[in-house]
């Protein structure tokens, strides 16, 4: 398996876990991560039932390479040991813990995680953690739910809960998220894992989506949630690599090939000496132009 | 294991299917309705009666809408409305699943 710090987490969709249809063709889309929710998008009604949907999803249905991700219900709900002892059973990717306020909240999700694993069979530590952080709290406390545990692969923002704590809401601009933008990716960074920024779901503002997707891209952010499986296709255009970055990045792997050839230590490019995070970069880049078919695994250019 | 009361569970959208279970006295009685019955119906109840088997029950009244659902849809609408119908929604018995 991918490491998972390489891992390319564009797009995170959200699929409601009480519906057999989106469930089962959730796989068709392409995006990086499946995210089914058995939170907000299941009535209170039907919590059991979306549980055990996913759970026989997850046994039979093909979602290709994409991150399997569920959305549990919170540590506050009754449902929240249950939607555990499943999830870790079914042998799902990662869990997303919602509100998300402080380290203890994820520390306490391991226990019962590493707990499930032991009951189930599952390899210790095989199930990772995220955190999505809803609130002035939460973000405050950033840094250290993202560093709360080893399994920890990424934090997310939640846009709609935060700026109603924040006595606000939305704006087109974002400026109200940007100083939550921030800490949530530098506290992610810090701790070498994901960041994540929040859905959009006015569906109709295609422009607002590509300024939002923009923005997010430019200050560094690993992807986005989404809500819907057209959005995959623009993030991903937003994500994609220009011919530039591209040929620029074949030329630092091709002098790194040609360091390791000649057993030097030192990496250099057209007479200058190729820092580690021009390296680092150049990998990145070439990561992002295979997910998006421009060059194959080994480097070369896809012909249109 | 005894019904110990009504219970139904899933949908009637799309690749959903509804079961309802009831008690019964003469093993397992099924009502299918289904667009595809005649090639599917007895892969349906098959599926269904595996469930109830694991959870013990030999003896109910089983009513299905399938709205073209896939098996692994109807194999998880039969565990919630198994659970459903013995009351134990909140102690699940993890093993069957």
């Amino acid at each position: 398996m991918m490491k998972q710090k390489e891992r390319l987490r564009r797009t995170m969709m959200f699929v409601p876990g009480n519906n057999p249809a989106m469930v089962k063709d959730a796989g068709i889309f392409g995006a990086d991560s499946i995210m089914f929710d058995l939170e907000d998008a299941v009535s209170m009604s039907e919590k059991d039932a979306a549980r055990y949907l996913v759970y026989e999803a997850l046994q039979t249905v093909d979602y290709g390479d994409a991150e399997l991700v569920v959305r549990i219900n919170g540590l506050d709900t009754p449902y929240y040991e249950n939607d555990i002892k499943a999830m870790v059973k079914a042998g799902i990717d990662v869990i997303r813990l919602p509100k998300v306020e402080s380290a203890e909240m994820m520390q306490q999700l391991e226990v019962l995680v590493e707990k499930a694993e032991k009951s189930f069979g599952r390899e210790v530590g095989s199930t990772n953690l995220m955190a999505a952080i809803e609130s002035a709290k939460g973000v405050v406390n950033a840094f250290e739910i993202a560093t709360s545990s080893k399994r920890m692969i990424g934090i997310a923002l939640s846009a709609e809960d935060y700026t109603t704590d924040m006595k606000t809401h939305r704006y087109s601009d974002g400026q109200e998220l940007l100083y939550a933008r921030n800490v949530i990716l530098h506290a992610a960074r810090a701790a070498g894992i994901a960041a994540f920024d929040t859905v959009f779901t006015n569906m109709d503002d295609e422009e607002g989506f590509y300024r939002e997707t923009e923005l997010i891209h430019q200050l560094g952010f690993d992807g986005k949630s989404l809500v819907n499986p057209r959005q995959i296709e623009m993030v991903n255009k937003v994500y994609e690599p220009t011919k530039k970055e591209i040929l620029n990045a074949q030329g630092v792997i091709a002098a790194i090939e040609d360091a390791k050839r000649k057993g030097s230590g030192v990496i250099s490019m057209n007479g200058q000496m190729v820092d580690r995070p021009v390296v680092l970069r150049a990998q990145r880049v070439m990561r992002l132009a295979i997910a998006a078919n421009l060059i194959d695994e080994e480097g070369n250019e896809i012909e249109e | 294991m005894e019904i110990k009361k009504s219970a139904i569970a899933g949908t009637l959208e799309s690749s959903d299917v509804q079961i309802m279970l009831s008690t019964g006295k003469n093993g397992f009685e099924f009502e299918l309705e289904s667009d595809v019955a005649k090639q599917f119906g007895d892969q349906i109840k098959e599926t269904i009666v595996n469930v109830l088997k694991k959870y013990k029950i030999e003896n109910a009244e089983i009513r299905v809408i399938d709205k073209g659902a896939l098996d692994m849809v109807i194999k998880a609408r039969a565990i919630t409305a198994a659970q459903r119908a013995l009351d134990i929604v909140d102690t699940p018995q993890w093993e069957v699943l």
